[in-house]
């Protein structure tokens, strides 16, 4: 699993690499936390692009970045999920708390 | 077709891809679909991940992989020697963990069961957990390729 991370003004876009399980939310969610606390970030927008397996691992992540992002009143976004995380995320009712976008564009358009 | 195999694995984060590929591996030999290999690697990967993190509580176990095929019909179990559950019943439910702190989702089991025919969980407490994953391919044929 390869990590990018990026800034759009006030939001975070993490690109995600290959698979998300949780031997790769270990090492992930470290990364994203410390540009949490370090830098003046209100959104995270992730970019499931390059993603082709998620399982439940990826859903809490996520969902631990929702609690962080949320209580400071920002907002998680994801964008161009292939149809089998897409099904995971509605399984787990994701979508509730998390809009979906087909492209970072629509998503960066919505933060 | 008819086939067998067995996998043992130290329980580590990083054998979690390697099991569920295994068994992805053993299953594409009697030709399901794309989606249907999708689903058994997803179930896998959180039964194996559920042994790790919960059996074996991120620490060193012993995790057996073994998988069958009967024309079909794919049947995985997967053993730990670890903790077990003591409510399987509670475990079983949705959005449930018993570890949030480590960011649980609470949805392995309600993944396995959505996407396997069935999900069957055997555990005591302080011996370890077994769970049995079957799946019956819809595309695939029985004669010998």
């Amino acid at each position: 699993m390869q990590v990018k991370l990026k800034r759009t003004g006030s939001t975070l876009i993490v690109q995600m690499m290959g698979e998300l399980d949780h031997h790769a939310v270990d090492a992930m969610r470290e990364k994203i936390d410390v540009k949490l606390l370090h830098e003046d970030i209100k959104n995270i927008l992730f970019d499931f692009q390059g993603v082709n397996f998620m399982d439940s691992s990826g859903l809490g992540m996520i969902l631990g970045r929702y609690k962080i992002v949320s209580a400071k009143g920002g907002k998680v976004l994801a964008c161009s999920l292939n149809p089998r995380v897409r099904r995971i995320f509605e399984l787990a009712g994701l979508e509730n708390k998390i809009p979906v976008f087909s492209s970072k564009q629509d998503a960066l358009a919505g933060a | 077709m008819d086939n067998y195999m067995r996998l043992e694995i130290p329980s580590k984060s990083q054998n979690e891809a390697f099991a569920r590929v295994v068994v992805a591996a053993f299953a594409a030999q009697v030709d399901p679909t794309i989606d249907e290999i999708s689903d058994v690697k997803t179930a896998v990967s959180e039964a194996v991940t559920n042994a790790v993190i919960h059996g074996y509580e991120n620490g060193p176990g012993t995790i057996v992989i073994a998988a069958t095929l009967e024309g079909s019909r794919l049947e995985v179990t997967i053993i730990d020697y670890g903790v077990g559950i003591a409510d399987i019943e509670k475990a079983r439910e949705p959005l449930y963990t018993s570890k949030p702190e480590l960011e649980r989702s609470g949805m392995g089991f309600t993944i396995m069961e959505n996407f396997m025919d069935s999900c069957h969980v055997v555990s005591e407490p302080g011996k370890g957990t077994t769970v049995t994953l079957v799946k019956t391919f819809s595309r695939a044929d029985d004669t010998e390729a």
